[in-house]
């Protein structure tokens, strides 16, 4: 239940203009790979790619090979729909339906592709989305109410309930713990430590010190001028990037000298 | 610089005394009062005091005096500000007066009929006193009814292109030609429907679903714009965790974002129906005038309240007051109806929108 | 290499509900094609016909009512522009804030209520109520043409039908143009205070010039809700085909709207026509009015400072 990722020669495109060029990484599975680099360093356009949600903007597109497990997911063949079902993602903020109740939300991956299941088969499985998310304690008492009604951590936890509930390979965090507090944060990243065991991870992230607490590996990204497209400048194990970078940019980087 | 110069500096000028206003208003108003009367009773024509003429007079007097006494005492720029206060006041009061008229008189003269005989009687076989309004309400329930089932459809699928599909040229047009249709007279859509009608059925037609029709050409537009606006508040972030949970387009649309934006497109819709509900001109053209209900849209004439209140009003018959109090007791069904809807609306978007 | 982005594969869900959306957007062009079309049909047979509805031709025959039509909704704009901007700005800027949404609801009331009611009212409340102050205009001010006697007695005239008119068409006006004031940006408003300027003079530093665009607008969308008014109009006036500036008088001239209500009903054949033909002419000046509206908001929207 985890997928090996590899990039080659990947290019991000919107519409005429490069965001990102030339990437070339793997990503093992069962591992938490973190994306860093400045702000408009291309890190969420490049996260976006791995589940097709870039192209979603109009005239935005990727060339170059992506796959995952050995396939392509952008040769011609291959449905997005079914890729972004493989691959789930968190957002920056929290965002669950709020026309939905605590129960429905963590289920919507199902019900909104009106996928029929009966109410045990539906409990059971909401039950163990949230416990994998470590909400279900918090929760269990109040299944119906809106999923607006939590707070900001606990909302998010519901998202990564939603995007575990559905069971895919991959899930993406793209700079899930910015619009919460330290304790939720550290509730966060201690969850993604445990979802490691099952799913391969990828986190962007604009704080060195989260990096550096819960990724296996790093990838620092960024651009050499406004109007050009980013790069990734080096790509290694957590502690060589921390203590003991190749290149001097990630060196300037991450002991804060720009950035 | 001393430090008494430096306070000098900060102080403001004088400022007028608290029992000016209400002093001057007492005085305009007497002024006025006097005035008036002097002139009404010099002048043998008129019998009573024009009570306009007498507030017309106080509120100028008023405003004068007020403005001469800030300019004397405040200097000029804070006299200005007031003038244009008592000026802005005095525009708002204006307006509210015909509202506060309008709705003393129809609830005043249309209290007259007001009964259970209105409500379940038609003017058949009626020719002076009694009958009632039955089959203009039944009218105006169909005739809506029809319209809103025309409009709602169509009016929410081409929100739904103008704001999540449509790009280019053919939205811009479509968008351009929205804009165009709010603008349509209402007698031009009514003639629109009579000319469409005409091809098919032949000069002299009547028919109520024309009416719907007509009402429909008023109707979508309006529903466009509201359900645009409450398709574009639905946050992104909710579509993209839709598309993010391997949810395709169509459904994200329908599942997500419609059932967000519901509460609101409820209202607009309401909204929508307010306004039409009340129009006459283009029903007096397709749908026509009867005294009987007619339960068939595709059938003939069919009556609707706001041509009812206008036929009862302009063809009087042999006792002409029964005639005028028929009409403003149909007013005040129109009023009280439209009052009803607006206000279902409101409580609507209050407690039915998503929180958060 | 292209830069053109690849096609993606579609799915039958998305493939039939995008194409209804599309539809949808389509039936919009087709209703408005239709409205033109049939109008147009309908209106020649009163041109080409021999034996003339009108005698003197179709110019001379809604040149009067075309008249009427113009100077009604002159008259409205004249006096609803001002009131509705003194309006807008008293619930911007002068009332309490708290207050500004229940006087926002009252103003808009004024807009729920239907116009063949504001038609009997105008009739038989406002019209009464006016002709004193009629007679005393044309008493003192009867040497400007517009005051000339002799005054009606009822008091239906086309002033007052004006003033209905600018009642009806207030609300819509002040909506826009409380839309437009308050969303003068803050920092245009805070600069002039920071200035020392008083209320008024931040208003007609900060906030009158940045909506003036706006107000064009409102007024132009106003002026041709007011052209196309039927009902109001029918019920206030007797109007017969007259051209004539007095605006005091019981001969009083009819727009077209209000003739077409009036005549239709009764009438058949070339006439029919001939009244469709009067409605052409309103739509087309109604539609062009808009258009210009919407030209004047969307050229200026660049210099707004909104962006």
């Amino acid at each position: 239940m985890s997928m090996r990722i590899e990039l080659s020669s990947l290019n991000v495109y919107y519409g005429s203009f490069l965001a990102v060029e030339d990437i070339n990484m793997v990503i093992e599975p069962n591992s938490i790979t973190a994306f860093i680099g400045p702000s408009g360093c291309g890190k969420s356009t490049l996260i976006r790619t791995l589940n097709r949600m870039h192209e979603v903007i109009p005239g935005a597109y990727v060339k170059g090979k992506l796959t995952m497990n050995g396939e392509d997911i952008y040769s011609p063949s291959v449905d997005p729909v079914k890729v972004r079902r493989q691959v789930g993602m968190v957002f920056q903020r929290p965002n669950p339906f709020p026309t939905m109740t605590i129960k429905e939300n963590v289920l919507s991956g199902y019900r909104l592709n009106n996928n029929k299941m009966s109410k045990s088969d539906a409990d059971a499985l909401a039950e163990k989305a949230l416990k994998g998310a470590n909400l279900w304690n918090e929760v269990k008492d109040r299944l119906d109410r809106p999923g607006s009604s939590l707070s900001g951590g606990q909302q998010q936890r519901l998202c990564i309930a939603r995007a575990i509930a559905v069971e895919p390979e991959v899930i993406l965090m793209d700079e899930p713990t910015s619009a919460l507090d330290p304790i939720s944060t550290a509730a966060i990243e201690d969850l993604a430590i445990e979802l490691k065991e099952k799913f391969t991870v990828v986190i962007v992230t604009h704080n060195m010190q989260q990096a550096s607490r819960i990724s296996d590996m790093t990838a620092f990204f960024t651009i050499a001028d406004t109007g050009l497209p980013g790069k990734l400048i080096e790509y290694d194990r957590t502690d060589n990037i921390f203590s003991n970078p190749k290149e001097k940019q990630t060196e300037d980087y991450v002991s804060g000298r720009f950035g | 610089m001393t430090t008494a110069s430096v306070t000098q500096d900060f102080q403001g000028t004088r400022s007028l005394p608290k029992w000016l206003a209400p002093t001057l208003l007492a005085v305009a108003i007497l002024a006025s009062f006097s005035i008036n009367s002097a002139l009404a009773s010099s002048n043998p024509e008129v019998t009573q005091l024009n009570l306009f003429a007498v507030a017309l007079v106080a509120v100028v007097t008023y405003s004068v005096g007020f403005y001469l006494a800030s300019r004397i005492i405040e200097g000029k720029r804070k006299s200005a500000d007031r003038l244009v206060t008592i000026l802005v006041t005095g525009a708002f009061s204006l307006a509210v007066v015909p509202l506060i008229s309008l709705a003393w008189t129809v609830v005043e003269r249309g209290a007259a009929r007001f009964d259970m005989e209105f409500f379940t009687f038609s003017m058949r076989n009626v020719v002076g006193a009694g009958g009632g309004a039955y089959h203009a309400i039944i009218g105006t329930l169909q005739i809506t009814g029809l319209a809103t089932l025309i409009s709602v459809p169509i009016g929410i699928m081409t929100a739904i292109y103008l704001v999540e599909y449509g790009r280019g040229a053919l939205a811009r047009a479509v968008t351009f030609f929205v804009d165009v249709m709010t603008g349509i007279p209402s007698i031009v859509a009514g003639l629109f429907a009579y000319a469409a009608f005409v091809v098919v059925f032949g000069p002299g037609v009547r028919m109520g679903i024309g009416g719907a029709i007509a009402l429909s050409v008023l109707m979508i537009p309006v529903v466009i714009r509201a359900t645009e606006e409450m398709l574009k508040i639905v946050p992104n972030e909710l579509r993209e965790a839709s598309y993010a949970l391997g949810v395709p387009k169509w459904l994200t649309v329908t599942k997500v974002v419609l059932p967000t934006a519901l509460a609101g497109i409820a209202t607009g819709v309401m909204i929508a129906i307010a306004r039409i509900i009340g129009e006459t001109a283009p029903l007096l053209i397709i749908a026509g005038f009867t005294a009987s209900t007619n339960f068939n849209p595709f059938d003939e004439r069919m009556m609707t309240l706001p041509v009812f209140v206008y036929t009862s009003y302009a063809n009087q018959g042999a006792d002409a007051q029964t005639y005028i109090d028929r009409a403003w007791t149909g007013a005040l069904v129109l009023m009280l109806i439209v009052m009803i809807l607006n206000i279902i609306a409101r409580l609507v978007s209050k407690y039915f929108s998503p929180k958060g | 290499m292209s830069s053109q982005a690849p096609v993606v594969k579609r799915r039958i869900g998305d493939l039939v509900f995008s194409n209804l959306a599309l539809g949808s957007g389509i039936t919009i062009l087709v209703i408005l094609a239709a409205v033109a079309i049939f109008l147009f049909a309908e209106s020649v047979p009163a041109f080409l016909s021999e034996q003339d509805a009108a005698p003197d031709g179709f110019f001379a025959y809604v040149a009067p009512f075309l008249f009427g039509t113009v100077l009604a909704s002159i008259i409205a704009l004249l006096i609803a522009t001002p009131l509705a901007i003194g309006i807008a700005l008293y619930i911007s800027h002068f009332a309490p804030r708290r207050a500004s949404q229940i006087l926002g609801y009252s103003i808009d009331l004024l807009a729920a209520i239907p116009s063949v009611v504001y038609g009997l009212w105008g009739m038989l409340v406002l019209a009464p109520f006016l002709n004193p102050s009629y007679l005393w205009l044309n008493e003192n001010f009867g040497w400007i043409p517009f005051f000339e006697g002799p005054v009606s007695a009822t008091g239906r005239t086309m002033m007052t039908v004006g003033i209905v008119l600018a009642i009806m068409i207030l609300p819509i006006m002040a909506a826009l143009i409380r839309e437009i004031f308050l969303q003068t940006p803050r920092l245009h408003e805070e600069a002039a205070l920071a200035l020392g300027a008083t209320r008024w003079e931040v208003i007609k530093m900060a906030v009158l010039p940045f909506g003036k665009a706006g107000i064009i607008s409102s007024a132009m969308l106003g002026l041709g809700r007011a052209l196309g008014e039927t009902m109001a109009v029918a019920l206030v006036l007797s109007g017969s085909g007259v051209i004539t500036f007095a605006l005091l008088t019981s001969t009083n001239p009819n727009t077209i709207a209000a003739n077409i209500a009036l005549q239709f009903p009764e009438s058949s054949g070339t006439y029919t026509s001939l009244l469709i033909a009067t409605g052409l002419v309103l739509f087309a000046i109604t539609m062009a009015i808009n258009m210009l509206a919407r030209w004047v908001i969307s050229r200026r929207s660049e210099f707004s400072g909104a962006n």
